[in-house]
């Protein structure tokens, strides 16, 4: 074994151990902003496995739109929602619990038996794909330009659909031109209900 | 050296902590991180195919592909959490029950 083997092997050692460990807080912390950052987590460490995989781009696009752009909006989604109820206790929850486990238990093994049984007609050599960016962006513009662009729809659909859904509903009857002189345009949205100020006491859970 | 199978190995055990977390999850947003995780699994295989089948890198593409739909999918899975927040003023999944019969 090589210098650059033991490496690799050491890297994909610890890039697994903190991904199984951060994706198992994600599911079974019980307070939910430690599990937004251990998801931050573990979209890092698949990042790392992306390097691992000679995949530079993607891993680069990786820590930027999921680090970058989706942690942080659930973490807006967990400021914004932030109720701190306690949830009724269910009947039976942990018959739920185990046969989830179970079945996720089932599906493992299978999946596992299918990853190694299986004859992958893997490449004797390893291909020299060069610049990866390059070769991604002649595929994009290329043969598969028509999911690009509609890729770039659907993103300006998502876009719109999430204001709308996320906009407070529109009040009408709110007389906008009764202050303010120089305001000259006014969101008709409806006003926030003013929140008396908590006492501040420690998180127990 | 590394194998493929390390990776797809890896891929299915995210992919059942995903699975696990999206049943079992009372939380809203806590269904929506757990979508990510599916998503991140499958993603993880097709880098793994592309890197050890295919001498092209046409995994990477779909793998772009799957994180583009991945943020729509985030950004309006969380802005329906928001309007079922505002009208329901809670985010248990056990009390959003409006199709059930």
């Amino acid at each position: 074994m090589t210098l650059a083997e033991g490496t690799q092997l050491v890297s994909f050692g610890v890039l697994t151990l903190t991904t199984i460990v951060a994706a198992l807080g994600v599911v079974l912390l019980e307070n939910i902003v430690y599990s937004a950052f251990l998801l931050g987590g573990v979209f890092i460490s698949i990042a790392g496995m992306y390097l691992l995989l000679n995949a530079d781009f993607v891993a680069a696009a990786q820590i930027l739109v999921y680090v970058g752009a989706v942690n942080v909006l659930i973490l807006f989604a967990i400021m914004l929602v932030n109720k701190r109820e306690p949830l009724v206790p269910l009947k039976n929850a942990w018959i739920r619990q185990g046969l989830t486990a179970l079945v996720c238990l089932g599906l493992f093994a299978l999946l596992g038996t299918v990853a190694i049984t299986t004859p992958w007609a893997v490449l004797t050599e390893a291909p020299v794909v060069g610049d990866t960016a390059l070769r991604l962006g002649e595929h994009f513009f290329s043969d598969f330009l028509l999911p690009f662009e509609l890729a770039s729809v659907l993103l300006l659909i998502a876009m719109i659909g999430a204001i709308v859904l996320a906009r407070r509903e529109f009040i009408p009857d709110t007389n906008a031109d009764d202050g303010d002189p120089n305001l000259i345009f006014r969101l008709p949205e409806r006003p926030r209900d003013p929140v008396a100020p908590e006492p501040l006491e420690p998180v127990s859970k | 050296m590394l194998q493929l199978e390390y990776f797809l190995l890896l891929a299915a055990a995210l992919f059942c902590i995903g699975i696990y977390g999206l049943i079992t999850s009372r939380n809203a947003v806590r269904v929506l991180m757990s979508i990510e995780l599916l998503l991140n699994a499958v993603n993880l295989n097709l880098m793994a195919f592309s890197n050890f089948l295919d001498a092209d890198v046409k995994g990477q593409v779909f793998s772009v592909f799957v994180i583009t739909i991945a943020a729509a999918e985030a950004a309006v899975g969380l802005a329906i959490v928001l309007a079922i927040y505002r009208n329901r003023d809670t985010i248990d999944m056990e009390q959003f029950n409006l199709l059930k019969w």
